[in-house]
């Protein structure tokens, strides 16, 4: 397959793009999506391409704009609705939760709700408390929702070309630090990922990472300098964490008989939390030391730099996670 | 008691249209009646929302719609379904908790839906609706077959968010969408006026730049005059409008209070004078288009179809245990 680099903006925008044209009822809406192109340049070209009718800029009432997305899915539509950022998933929780996970469930199976809700995730952008949560482990919590948390090129577009071809509610989150500074092959062909497939970003034997979204990266670096000291970590990427790949991370524990795991939400009830549980559950007799969490710290995501690189988990935290598992194991 | 009368030169459908609302009405009171009576007798689980009194509210406006016009409604939303085209025995079957209830004993009495007849089902939250209605609405112009969408809601629905976000989205995209508001003057146990600051909704829905007619909601031909323009000229590509309807609940919020907590004798002896199935009955006997004796035969008809929807549901199983696992997703 011919492949060349693209951003993680430009593989979104293909995506949607393809799709656009692929089906008549897909439609985006959402602030600032369409003359403008999104703030994070998602939509750029697509107006122009598809006009006000398909490409739509919505007025600042996620709560309206999204309901009516809901609606639109329930009579045939097929709705890309755009939350320019993730925070404000907490307007539109009734639409979400009430009405878009349940409407199927709640009729007895009379229903299908094909809405696609992209939200954006991620600090590091001195953004502030309101601008840089990571909400899919609350989405992740709800029955009746899909939820996938892409970390490169390659997987956000092959995993919204299927998200764009669900017949279910699902909530697309993508880390906006990755927009422009994430570059990866994106082959020329058209392809879709399936939900449900972990994808493992580096084969070893030693320790398992398993990583949500853009965390795989500083995991792949540190599985980098893990390697230089002689200790082969493996990298695992759930990809989606409904439906959740259960096997392939508890096959990669078995193998390892260690494991950390890294993600930007909080570690409290989060999602560390619930694929801790799974392979504690899953691998327990091959556990050599106990599981490692890396979570965001539990706290507002604060504004100064040092303070909020100090919430985030980095490569440092990751090696240093492994070092205790690796520890643990010699005891 | 003397019913308040409801003058009508002229008639403005025909007979048989008029004795299909009567009929749909007489629906309505006779099976909220009964659903009580199943609550009292303890063969269905949780609550029951009511609508006795409001009748003439639902059959009015859905009286102006046709089989692939939308409908979304409220957690007291028997009426809404039974005005659309809904069938009492798969209802019924739905608020005992069967399986072959409209929605296999998923849903339960809040939640009935029948999507093959437009009713996008009744809705929990207070104002859950309406997103759906909108998005319903904006599907129906894309369509551009001149479908409308109708959202029914109450008065407690009139401080919810979502109706100001969609009503603003409405007009500005001129959406085939009409904001039906079921004045029944409690939000729950509180009276509106204490919980609604100014003029109301109807200027609220002005101010927004929308149309807005306000009605007796008791009386079915008013409420059908007035969502017969409105539903009319959003067909036409006119877009959205509101309709108030005025009205009034018999019972309580719900089956386990009688209503009488914080509604006087007085409030609700008033209403009742103004009860909108004799009011339609008057007009339909003074212009020949029933007889007192085919009242009598049709109330016994719906009375004896009501019971046996009891009879069949309480016969019908409960769904299998496997079925709590079934549905979440397509």
């Amino acid at each position: 397959m011919s492949s060349r680099e693209l951003t993680f903006a430009q593989a979104i925008r293909e995506a949607l793009d393809e799709e656009l044209a692929r089906d008549e009822r897909i439609f985006v809406l959402g602030e600032d999506v369409g003359v403008w192109g999104g703030v994070f340049r998602c939509t750029e070209g697509l107006f122009q391409k598809y006009g006000p009718e398909r490409i739509i800029d919505a007025p600042l009432s996620e709560e309206g704009y999204v309901g009516l997305a809901v609606g639109a899915a329930m009579t045939g539509m097929h709705p890309v609705a755009e939350l320019m950022f993730g925070d404000f998933i907490t307007l539109v929780m009734d639409q979400i939760v009430n009405q878009a996970a349940k409407m199927r469930y709640m009729t007895g199976g009379q229903v299908e709700v094909p809405i696609t809700i992209r939200a954006t995730m991620g600090g590091g952008r001195s953004s502030g408390g309101q601008h840089s949560q990571s909400w899919h482990a609350w989405m992740a919590h709800v029955p009746g929702l899909k939820v996938v948390v892409p970390s490169t090129p390659y997987d956000a577009k092959g995993l919204l070309k299927t998200a764009l071809r669900e017949p279910n509610p699902v909530v697309f989150f993508e880390d906006k630090v990755m927009y422009a500074k994430v570059k990866g092959p994106v082959p020329e062909e058209e392809y879709t990922i399936p939900f449900g497939k972990a994808d493992i970003k580096r084969q070893g034997t030693d320790v398992s990472l398993i990583a949500i979204s853009r965390m795989i990266h500083p995991a792949l670096a540190a599985a980098e300098k893990l390697a230089a000291e002689g200790i082969s970590a493996e990298v695992v990427d759930p990809r989606t964490l409904t439906p959740l790949d259960e096997e392939t991370l508890i096959q990669s524990v078995v193998k390892t008989g260690g494991a950390v795991i890294i993600d930007e939400g909080y570690n409290h009830f989060g999602t560390t939390a619930e694929l801790a549980a799974t392979i504690a559950y899953g691998a327990f007799d091959y556990l050599d030391a106990p599981i490692e969490r890396l979570g965001a710290m539990d706290v507002p995501i604060p504004f100064s730099p040092p303070l909020e690189f100090a919430t985030i988990p980095n490569e440092e935290a990751i090696l240093a996670a492994v070092h205790r598992v690796l520890d643990g194991r010699r005891r | 008691m003397t019913a308040q009368k409801t003058t009508t030169a002229t008639l403005p459908l025909p007979p048989g249209e008029l004795l299909e609302m009567y009929r749909k009405m007489l629906t309505i009171r006779i099976f909220e009646e009964i659903v009580f009576d199943v609550y009292r007798k303890g063969l269905m689980p949780g609550l029951a929302h009511l609508s006795d009194g409001q009748e003439a509210t639902p059959v009015g406006v859905c009286a102006t719609l046709h089989p692939d016009d939308t409908i979304t409604s409220t957690h007291r939303g028997h009426g809404h379904i039974i005005a659309k085209g809904g069938r009492v025995e798969p209802m019924m079957a739905e608020v005992m908790g069967r399986v072959t209830g409209y929605c296999r004993g998923k849903g339960g009495e809040m939640h009935i839906a029948d999507v093959s007849l437009g009713i996008l089902g009744a809705n929990g939250i207070v104002g859950g609706g309406i997103g759906i209605a909108a998005g319903s609405a904006f599907t129906a112009k894309r369509e551009g077959k001149g479908r409308v969408s109708v959202a029914f809601f109450g008065d407690g629905a009139i401080n919810q968010g979502i109706w100001y976000e969609t009503a603003n989205i409405a007009v500005l995209w001129k959406l085939p969408l009409i904001y039906v508001c079921e004045n029944n003057q409690y939000t729950e146990f509180t009276h509106f006026k204490k919980l609604t600051a100014g003029e109301g909704l109807g200027a609220r829905a002005r101010a927004m730049g929308m149309k807005s007619l306000e009605v007796d909601g008791n009386d079915v031909l008013a409420v059908y005059q007035a969502a017969h323009e409105l539903v009319g000229a959003a067909r036409k590509g006119k877009g959205p409008a509101t309709l108030i309807c005025n009205t009034f609940r018999y019972g309580g919020h719900h089956v386990g209070e009688p209503g009488t907590g914080y509604r006087s004798k007085e409030e609700i002896a008033e209403w009742k004078a103004k009860d909108p199935l004799p009011r339609f009955e008057n007009i339909l006997l003074e212009h020949k288009v029933i007889s007192p004796a085919d009242i009598e035969a049709m109330h016994d008809e719906v009375l004896t179809r009501v019971q046996a929807s009891v009879t069949t549901a309480q016969q019908a199983p409960f769904p299998d245990v496997k079925e709590a696992g079934e549905h979440v997703f397509a």
